[in-house]
């Protein structure tokens, strides 16, 4: 994917509650100046608000950084949140509905995948954890690799 | 007492300025009456603005005396801080910004050295320059001081609100006879969701509520933990009785809850408020519609 950056990322830190809230907010505001519409934002901000949780309460803390894209035709946003938590062990088992290790509905990974475009998962046991998202503005996002 | 070697030249400076604003502080006191600060915060008489200034300069010749001319948690201040904290307040209820107060508080500077400068015969003796600068010092600490109160009360202040929010955000509204409603707004967090939970289960023992009405239109995200929080709630009322309608599921929330793969197959829904009410009314045979015209009059 050529996607050229047509603003600078952000790096947003996510050790509390409220830095959940100053995520979602963020996560909003530059999907709206993308011209993301209102089911876009909403997909989006929620599934920031799954992932960004999970980089709290399983990863111990870390950070998100945003970053637009800009293809030419379709503008994007990509969001990596890193931790440096414990790692998942078993990553299918995580990306299962229903499947939890913390007590919530077991939606959070498998309902994010759902709501973006673009879903990258980078995990090794005692490493960390990335989870990388993308959502284009446009319904159809324009370079979508095979699925 | 014994002076380390570095305080040695100094202590004697400082001892003269704490002299010079006991002997002086009346002198002082007046000119500072007249200063933006105490003349903006003391407007109802001058002597309170004097008064005010006596019991600075008075603070400031304590904290001289110990020899802490750049300490702010000296002893000396202690007696002014309450003082300071409620004029810097006044003048940031008149819109004024820190930055602001810390400049009214740096004025006073210039009427203090100015007494000082004429104790001395020649005031630019080596021994008067000494003196001033060492209450330049002084009046900077103050400065400090000042600001220290205004931001430890803006932190008072965002403490409060903190609280405040948590208990304004969940009212619980009687709607009818047996019906009430929680119209809920912003983060919906674990802390909030407990908060809104007590409330609406001792609404319902309070009212008598068949019904509990769950608006979520000021909720912009619903996420899983949101939802789990919205299902225990609702599950907790069934229990004390109360059937619960989550509304005001915008089409955007809607599509999301539906991706997301959130079951809430077994919460009953409406789209607006007005639905949610129009339900419960009707499931207690209450039917609201026009009043016949002829029938107006005779009731």
């Amino acid at each position: 994917m050529q996607a050229s950056r047509h603003a600078a990322p952000a790096s947003l830190p996510i050790g509390s509650d409220a830095d959940l809230a100053w995520v979602r907010q963020q996560v909003r505001q530059a999907a709206a100046e993308l011209g993301f519409g209102l089911v876009q934002q909403t997909k989006l901000v929620t599934a920031a608000s799954e992932l960004a949780r999970n980089t709290l309460v399983h990863g111990g803390g870390g950070h998100v950084m945003i970053t637009p894209l800009d293809t030419g035709q379709s503008h994007g946003l990509r969001l990596a949140f890193v931790d440096a938590g414990p790692g998942i062990r078993d990553l299918d088992q995580a990306m299962t509905d229903g499947y939890t290790s913390g007590g919530g509905l077991g939606l959070g990974m498998s309902g994010a995948k759902r709501l973006v475009h673009e879903f990258d998962v980078e995990s090794r046991p005692g490493e960390g954890t990335t989870v990388t998202v993308t959502a284009w503005a446009t319904a159809v996002p324009p370079s979508r690799p095979g699925v | 007492m014994t002076v380390s070697e570095e305080n040695a030249d100094q202590e004697p400076v400082a001892q003269q300025v704490s002299a010079f604003l006991e002997r002086r502080r009346e002198q002082i006191a007046q000119r500072w009456a007249d200063a933006a600060l105490f003349r903006t915060v003391f407007t109802v008489s001058r002597d309170e603005a004097v008064e005010a200034g006596r019991a600075v300069a008075a603070a400031l010749a304590a904290v001289a005396a110990s020899g802490r001319l750049e300490d702010i948690r000296a002893s000396g201040f202690e007696a002014v801080r309450d003082q300071l904290g409620r004029m810097a307040a006044s003048r940031a209820r008149t819109g004024l910004d820190p930055d602001g107060v810390a400049r009214e508080v740096a004025a006073l500077r210039e009427p203090a050295t100015e007494v000082l400068r004429a104790e001395f015969p020649d005031p630019h003796s080596p021994e008067a320059q000494e003196c001033v600068v060492a209450l330049t010092v002084l009046l900077g600490t103050l400065r400090l001081v000042v600001l220290e109160t205004t931001v430890s009360a803006g932190e008072e202040v965002i403490a409060r609100q903190r609280e405040q929010l948590h208990e304004v955000a969940t009212p619980v509204i009687k709607l009818w006879e047996s019906t009430v409603a929680v119209p809920l707004i912003g983060t919906l967090d674990s802390a909030r969701s407990q908060v809104v939970m007590e409330s609406l289960l001792d609404a319902i023992v309070a009212e008598r509520a068949r019904y509990a009405i769950l608006d979520i239109t000021g909720v912009p995200t619903v996420d899983s933990l949101v939802a789990q929080h919205l299902m225990k709630t609702v599950a907790a009322a069934r229990l004390m009785g109360a059937e619960c309608i989550v509304s005001g599921i915008r089409p955007a929330i809607a599509q999301t809850i539906v991706h997301l793969g959130i079951d809430l197959g077994t919460v009953l829904t409406r789209a607006s408020l007005a639905d949610a009410l129009a339900y419960a009314l009707s499931r207690q045979g209450v039917a609201i519609g026009p009043v016949p015209a002829a029938d107006a009059g005779a009731r």
